[in-house]
């Protein structure tokens, strides 16, 4: 049980840049070990973050990223057939709740809607599991705390959490950081210096000004790191902008036309 | 070049003649001495002769013997002779006038053309346009003048400095074909009065067209500045002497209609990238300009603090976006320093150089005003000093430079024309009670006559000419008025026996197409493959795939669906051996399928259209997507009417738009008329049934059905040319009632 455990330990400290007070609220959250919820744009820190209060608290950290051909036992586990007939593999949502990990379940609203009400019972006063199949019923560790996180920008009528699940969560809404702090951000994970960062976090907010009018989602903080790593290699500012931020995010010509432009008006050649 | 010839000689040889060209002959021979070689100067002068004997007076003659020398020293000698007997065809007709226009810009499409051979199917155009539009009794005898071959030829110069030959050619055909049978509107196209004329043009110019590019500056302007305007075009090369400049005005930015690509110092700039200067420009004085009372300035004063507002505003925008600065450097004038002469006002120069120097720290300018105030304003701008900050430093600026030669009526403005920069409008504001109160007094006069919904065009397409005629058609929209809705619970309870029959046709259309859901843990049945290839998993001893059943689920309906009515006054036609009018029987079909389209739960919009001219297509709604099939709808259903003509591309055109907007997998169009299209402002059929078939391409793009349901008994003749196969003719139109909704179930299975 132990080494399990400690092979899901985060050992290295991330780096994360707290934007408001949510390290504080998110402690206070865990103290009372409340199922959290955080939504967002993608790229905008939420995973980064999760894997920071992990790190913080000490608490192992089991990430499960979800998608549409996922089923309750992916999540909860199933019987194998082996020479000696079955046996029983938990599924990572069963082993956060053996272990008292932080189970972190990405982009929710990707798998189907029958498959998230599998971790009602872990989310209230119950916080057991219920494997139907096996006919166990696992007590929660203390420890253990449900994280899920989706990104209500490309919401459609198909892709929402029930009513049902999502009032089972405290939820925080994270956006992409203030210019200053995104510039910070950038600079401290590539290395680039300030002025760069900062012509960068520029163009970001000249793409996300542009969601809704043919973009889904704007360039994310994890786009722009993409591009300063490129930059750090000596790639010329333009091509690396071009290459890393604007060719990824839209096939729309006039799209990227504007960007290419936000680009050459950001470095001057 | 011909040295041997004097103007003695050759007005010796030119004999007795009119005593205006008597008086400055000896000038003109002079200068055509100086020009052309000895043939050259023979054939001048004969031809010169030959137009004086034409009976129409001294002026064809005194403007050849101006301008050929000219056309021939660009083109060679041989455009002497040709000038000469194009000028005499032009004589023979009763557009005998149009000589003199002819001649006086022969010289000017001779220098844009350059090559003889283009001048040939310059000459080629000219005489069409003549021939095209003269008036003929019989298609033998010319009788009339033209109505606008003259004002073609006086707009030639403007139309030339903006289209090539071919553009030019196409821009002819338009107006020649276009106003076929309208002489005052065809009049106003060629003397470049009517909008069309612009449109034309500037569809068949080169350069960037704002219409083309207005998505990509919208985006621009939200991207970088995070600001919306919506854009409109405006005109600008047409006889200005100075070109208008973009403004702001009520939320609208107004930019050049067209701007070609700018070559300078540094290379090109792209017509797009000049919309981008103008565009950071206005949003750029929309963020950080305050406006100001104009009142307290004289006008140079003004023309300073606008100067220095602009470079404040350029310069915060460089600062915003560093890359800016070189486009607005490639883009502003580099005016030379002591180029204005003495005794000019060069007021807008000094500033221009002022403006240049504080964008470009390599300007070199010497002048130490200018350098003080370029320190001084650097100075004031990182100490964020606002518009009113400026306006003083601009008011001292002009009071120190100012020169004696300011009052000079003369202006200086060689290089002045800063082309992103607008006219300024928004940093000012006026106090003129007098005219506010007017203004508020006639626009709320005007508010009081508009009548609901604006006008919607449409393109029309010109089949004979290749393209479409842009904004040709004008519609209306209304709701239809209201009739008494019992009536039409009355026609569908006579229709009783059918309304069963067509209850059994419907059922059978409910969905039941059954989807198979595979890869399932758990489902309705065991999808054999899956479970086979688990089991060979599990017995190889890898993890074998649990999924292995599959369900079903039954594949909805989604049909989305537009009935278009011709609602023509010919509907209020018997047809032979009916008793009812077309209208009626159309009105019962409609019920009937109205009430059969409901029952299969298809959204269906219902709209009947007729045209009296271009200008007036009105489309009326009967019944909108959104509303069931209730006492509304029927009472307009009752109400319906027949009057005026049949523009069916126009209402076509507007019924598919909406249908393009719903969302279902198949798009149907219906269209019911008793005819073929018809307008009273168009004499050739075809046009609009090529038009009308235009239109049904369209809409195919767009993922369409169009279908059509004719009840004409001579319909065959056209009916395929616009619709393909996709049209039924019913040739009993008394049983149109249970044939429609039949055809609408058939359709749709």
């Amino acid at each position: 049980m132990d080494n399990i455990r400690e092979q899901y330990l985060v050992k290295k400290k991330p780096f994360y840049q707290p934007q408001h007070d949510e390290v504080e609220l998110y402690e206070a959250a865990y103290a009372a070990r409340l199922p959290v919820m955080i939504k967002g744009p993608t790229g905008c820190g939420k995973s980064r973050f999760i894997e920071y209060m992990a790190w913080k608290l000490g608490k192992p950290l089991i990430s499960v990223a979800c998608n549409e051909d996922m089923t309750a036992s992916d999540l909860v586990g199933r019987y194998l057939l082996d020479a000696e007939g079955t046996r029983w593999l938990d599924g990572p949502l069963t082993m956060a709740a053996r272990i008292g990990a932080i189970c972190y379940l990405d982009e929710i609203v990707e798998a189907r809607q029958d498959t998230t009400v599998v971790i009602h019972p872990l989310t209230d006063h119950r916080r057991s599991l219920p494997l139907d199949k096996k006919g166990e019923l696992v007590e929660a560790h203390p420890d253990f705390q449900l994280v899920i996180s989706y990104n209500p920008g490309y919401q459609s009528l198909m892709k929402d959490l029930k009513q049902s699940t999502k009032q089972r969560f405290a939820a925080f809404e994270f956006d992409y950081p203030d210019p200053d702090v995104e510039t910070e951000i950038v600079a401290n994970e590539t290395g680039v210096d300030r002025d760069v960062a900062a012509r960068l976090v520029k163009i970001g907010i000249a793409a996300r000004n542009l969601k809704g009018h043919g973009l889904d989602e704007g360039i994310s903080t994890r786009l722009l790191v993409y591009a300063a790593t490129l930059i750090r290699q000596g790639i010329s500012p333009r091509a690396a902008c071009r290459m890393a931020l604007v060719r990824p995010i839209t096939d729309d010509a006039d799209i990227r036309d504007t960007l290419d432009h936000a680009i050459d008006a950001a470095f001057e050649a | 070049m011909a040295e041997g010839i004097t103007p003695a000689e050759l007005s010796k040889q030119l004999g007795r003649t009119f005593p205006e060209v008597q008086a400055v002959f000896d000038d003109l021979a002079a200068s055509a001495i100086a020009r052309l070689p000895e043939d050259g100067v023979r054939a001048w002068l004969e031809g010169g002769k030959f137009l004086g004997s034409l009976g129409r007076g001294a002026e064809p003659m005194l403007v050849f013997f101006e301008e050929s020398p000219e056309v021939a020293a660009i083109l060679g000698v041989e455009a002497i002779d040709l000038l000469q007997k194009t000028a005499y065809a032009i004589s023979r007709t009763p557009n005998g006038r149009a000589m003199v226009p002819f001649l006086q810009t022969a010289a000017v499409a001779a220098r844009r053309l350059e090559s003889m051979e283009m001048f040939e199917a310059y000459l080629k155009l000219v005489l069409h346009v003549m021939q095209e539009s003269t008036t003929s009794v019989h298609g033998i005898v010319a009788t009339h003048p033209s109505p606008c071959f003259e004002d073609f030829l006086k707009s030639v110069p403007t139309l030339l400095a903006n289209l090539s030959l071919a553009g030019l050619s196409n821009w002819v055909e338009f107006g020649l074909r276009g106003y076929a049978n309208d002489p005052e509107g065809q009049a106003n196209y060629f003397a470049l009065q009517a909008p069309e004329a612009h449109q034309v043009m500037a569809r068949e110019r080169h350069g960037t067209l704002l219409v083309d590019r207005e998505r990509a500056l919208g985006l621009y302007l939200r991207a970088m500045w995070r600001q919306d305007m919506r854009l409109a075009p405006f005109m600008r090369w047409f006889d200005e002497i100075r070109s208008r400049k973009p403004f702001f005005d009520k939320g609208t930015a107004h930019l050049p209609d067209v701007l070609d690509d700018m070559v300078c110092a540094s290379g090109r700039v792209a017509g797009m990238d000049i919309y981008r200067a103008m565009l950071a420009h206005l949003a750029a004085h929309r963020r950080w300009t305050r406006p100001m009372i104009a009142d307290n300035y004289s006008p140079f004063q003004r023309v300073a603090i606008e100067v220095f507002e602009d470079a404040r505003v350029d310069l915060l925008a460089c600062r915003e976006w560093p890359g800016l600065r070189g486009l607005y450097l490639a883009l502003h004038p580099r005016p030379e320093e002591e180029a204005a002469p003495a005794d000019a006002c060069d007021v807008h120069h000094r500033l221009a150089m002022f403006s240049r120097a504080v964008l470009d720290p390599d300007h070199g300018y010497r002048d130490a005003v200018l350098l003080e105030f370029v320190a001084r304003f650097h100075e004031l701008f990182d100490k964020a000093g606002d518009s009113q900050a400026f306006a003083r430093l601009a008011v001292e600026w002009y009071v120190k430079s100012r020169k004696p030669s300011d009052i000079s009526t003369t202006l200086f403005l060689d290089d002045t024309d800063v082309p992103f920069r607008d006219d300024n409008r928004l940093m000012w504001i006026f106090i003129e009670p007098d005219e506010e109160d007017e203004q508020a007094a006639s626009s709320s006069e005007l508010e009081h006559e508009q009548p609901a919904l604006p006008p919607i065009h449409y393109d029309e397409w010109d089949a004979r000419a290749g393209h479409y005629r842009p904004d040709w058609v004008c519609l209306y929209e209304h709701l239809h008025p209201s009739g008494d809705a019992s009536g039409i619970d009355a026609l569908l309870a006579k229709h009783g026996p059918l309304l069963k029959r067509l209850q059994r046709l419907i059922d059978m259309l409910k969905p039941q197409n059954k989807v198979r859901i595979r890869f399932q843990e758990e489902g309705s049945e065991l999808d054999l493959d899956v479970a086979i290839r688990s089991l060979v998993d599990y017995r190889a001893g890898s993890q074998p795939d649990m999924r292995i059943n599959m369900s079903h689920r039954t594949d909805g309906r989604s049909i989305a669906v537009s009935l278009l009515l011709d609602l023509s006054v010919s509907l209020n036609e018997k047809p032979a051996g009916a008793e009812r009018t077309i209208l009626e029987l159309s009105r019962e079909a409609v019920s009937l399928l109205g009430w059969a389209v409901q029952q299969t739960g298809d959204p269906l919009a219902i709209g009947g259209f007729h045209s009296n001219s271009r200008h007036e297509v009105r489309y009326y709604h009967l019944k909108g997507w959104s509303e069931d099939w209730n006492d509304a709808v029927k009472a307009r259903i009752a109400a319906m009417q027949g009057a005026y003509s049949t523009r069916m591309g126009a209402a076509m055109r507007h019924a598919g738009r909406a249908l393009a907007s719903q969302q279902a997998e198949k798009k149907l169009l219906l269209v019911l008329t008793d005819g073929r299209p018809h307008d009273v402002d168009v004499k050739d059929e075809q046009y609009l049934i090529r038009d009308a078939h235009k239109a049904v391409q369209e809409l195919d793009a767009e993922g369409i059905y169009t279908f059509c349901i004719n009840l004409d008994p001579q319909a065959d003749e056209y009916v395929s040319d616009i619709f393909g196969s996709h049209y039924t003719v019913i040739d009993h139109v008394e049983r149109l009632p249970e044939k429609l909704p039949e055809l609408f179930l058939r359709l749709t299975k």
